[in-house]
């Protein structure tokens, strides 16, 4: 292996943004936005409403200046050469940006066209795209009697006219139903197979974990932590366990008796009669949660153990403790700003 | 799960076009061309709308209307309602920009590799393909009703550029608005503005009939040039018997445009950089 001088473009990171500011007026909507995302994985990028996830994806796909910071798709600079950078990307923004009025091949065959594709070519890969994203059946009926989650599989296709490199999936399932979210979850699945690196905003936690293998979790501007989804539930400490008390009266009897049981301070959740209780080793905890509830004589519907949702990550990670408990002191070192 | 589908990625770099702007624009209008046949009523009721004005002028208001200079009123009417056409144009210029911006297709455009004046041609090639439709149809049902040019093929030809012309011109204003208005009360303003614009021009009456003052200002709507070159153009009575207009029309019909097209062209393009805000 002998170094080039040209930096070799398949070395380089897919994604890689460092310290990226956009401003209208005085609202800064990304405010040192900092982010790499690896070859082929599929990346979420989580956040509430406002967070800016949408700015972070307009400014990497070109769509809107950047104020300062670098970003690079591909090794290339998205400030200096936008128009290679077009030539790499794909992009689904959060409204359908397919034409209603044209059928779905239609649909992609103009933008198969549009992206320097010869008719004819550009016919056979409109075919292959209907057929990849199951929407050979309509595929000659025009969008606008298209359900949300073909209409969002179509939208998915378009953008993968040219298989680029990184493709930006904007909240790709808000406002489906579960079956136009399974469908969403499998293709983007197949996409990251076939070698194309996905940057994924969502608010749905379970959508990051069911597809990402790294998540940055963003808030005002910027990514306050960034992990597997696996490690940034580690970092919230053990495992859960979940009882469901039959009688609502004893919910208060029960937080104490599992508190006894298990050293730790349990949480309650009156609506759904939860006591929740985290432990260092889940399966050894269980035992003794049995057993001292039993001997209080208090039913349980339902006993669970789980790991802690992203839902319990993100809410600690933004300070917006909602009811997750008293989850404790846990060793949590969101990622700092580089300055 | 099935294996017969096809993969997902390409099994090669496809592209085999290089950007360029007019195949791109061209690829654009081809869309539009594809909306108006699926949904023909937009045009089809504007040139409805039209017929029944020329009919309504011609017919219920004409035998009052006396014309400074003589001539018959339908010879005098249609070039007017012809260049009328090309201002009511406007309207689809700036609806279709506003509602593509609104619905994303202007974003998934902006985010492919072409030219970044493919949007706007394809814009400017369609909607002067669908003016230039309803200009044939309503030339041809001036025909049937008793309008005729008295010239040669030269001066035709020369009246239907500077109709283009004027649609041309109109479409930047309408791009630029679309762009900048992106809400529906804008459309609104905008359907309801193209009257008295339409209205304080020479297309239903000359200029030399009105009050003084509203005159001037007959004169000098870019409608009113067009209008009067196409009446002369195509040897129809132009009701105007002196003044700036009467002498000058075909000089004006050629600089308005102009004009509009050199303030609005550049506001069209910063309009839509803005778009990167």
């Amino acid at each position: 292996m002998t170094p080039t001088t040209h930096p070799d473009p398949s070395s380089s990171p897919a994604l890689h943004a460092a310290g990226l500011c956009k401003r209208y007026g005085r609202a800064s909507a990304l405010d040192g936005f900092d982010l790499d995302v690896e070859r082929g994985t599929v990346h979420g990028l989580l956040g509430p409403n406002g967070a800016g996830k949408t700015t972070a994806v307009r400014a990497l796909a070109t769509l809107t200046t950047i104020d300062g910071g670098t970003a690079m798709i591909d090794g290339i600079d998205v400030r200096r050469h936008p128009a290679a950078v077009r030539e790499r990307i794909g992009l689904v923004g959060q409204f359908h940006a397919v034409d209603e009025a044209l059928t779905a091949r239609q649909n992609l065959v103009l933008f198969a066209r549009l992206s320097g594709i010869s008719k004819a070519r550009a016919r056979a890969r409109a075919h292959d795209l209907l057929d990849a994203f199951e929407l050979m059946d309509a595929a000659d009926r025009t969008v606008t009697g298209f359900s949300g989650g073909m209409r969002r599989r179509l939208d998915i296709a378009a953008s993968l006219v040219l298989t680029p490199a990184i493709l930006f999936l904007d909240e790709p399932t808000t406002g489906l139903d579960p079956r136009g979210r399974a469908t969403v979850w499998q293709a983007v699945r197949e996409i990251a197979a076939s070698g194309t690196t996905v940057l994924l905003t969502t608010q749905y936690l379970d959508e990051a974990d069911q597809l990402a293998s790294r998540v940055s979790v963003m808030d005002h501007g910027r990514v306050i932590a960034e992990d597997r989804p696996d490690d940034l539930k580690r970092r919230l400490g053990g495992d859960r366990v979940d009882a469901v008390i039959a009688e609502v009266a004893r919910l208060a009897e029960a937080v104490d008796v599992i508190g006894r049981a298990t050293g730790a301070a349990a949480s309650v959740d009156a609506d759904t009669r939860t006591v929740t209780v985290e432990v260092a080793d889940g399966a050894r905890a269980l035992a003794p949660i049995v057993r001292e509830l039993d001997a209080a004589g208090l039913a349980v519907d339902d006993l669970t153990l789980r790991r802690p949702t992203l839902d319990e990550v993100f809410l600690h990670l933004t300070g917006d403790t909602g009811d997750t408990g008293d989850t404790g002191p846990t060793a949590l070192d969101p990622v700092q700003e580089a300055r | 799960m099935t294996t017969t589908r096809s993969p997902i990625a390409a099994a090669a770099d496809l592209r085999d076009r290089r950007p360029n702007a007019l195949r791109e624009g061209l690829l654009i209008a081809g869309r539009d061309a594809l909306h108006q046949i699926r949904e023909p009523w937009g045009i089809v009721f504007g040139l409805a709308f039209n017929i029944m004005l020329i009919l309504m002028f011609g017919f219920l208001f004409g035998g009052a209307i006396e014309l400074p200079g003589g001539g018959d009123y339908i010879a005098y009417l249609l070039p007017g309602m012809f260049a009328l056409t090309m201002l009511f144009g406007l309207e689809s210029t700036m609806t279709a920009m506003a509602e593509d911006a609104k619905r994303g297709i202007t974003d998934r455009f902006r985010s492919l590799p072409i030219t970044s004046a493919s949007v706007a041609l394809g814009r400017a090639i369609a909607d002067l393909g669908s003016s230039a439709l309803s200009l044939a149809v309503l030339m041809l049902g001036g025909l049937l009703i008793g309008w005729h040019p008295t010239t040669g093929p030269a001066e035709i030809t020369v009246a239907v550029v500077l109709l283009l012309w004027l649609r041309f011109g109109l479409l930047w204003l309408g791009i630029f608005l679309g762009l900048t208005f992106r809400g529906t009360g804008a459309t609104t303003a905008v359907q309801v503005l193209v009257w008295p614009i339409g209205f304080l021009s020479t297309v239903f009456v000359s200029a030399e009939t009105m009050p003084g003052w509203l005159g001037v200002i007959a004169e000098w709507n870019p409608v009113s040039a067009t209008a009067t070159a196409a009446r002369e153009l195509f040897g129809n009575p132009t009701g105007a018997t002196s003044g700036w207009l009467a002498e000058n029309a075909v000089v004006a019909a050629s600089v308005w445009p102009l004009v509009i097209t050199g303030v609005f062209l550049p506001l069209a393009a910063t309009a839509y950089r803005r778009l990167r805000r």
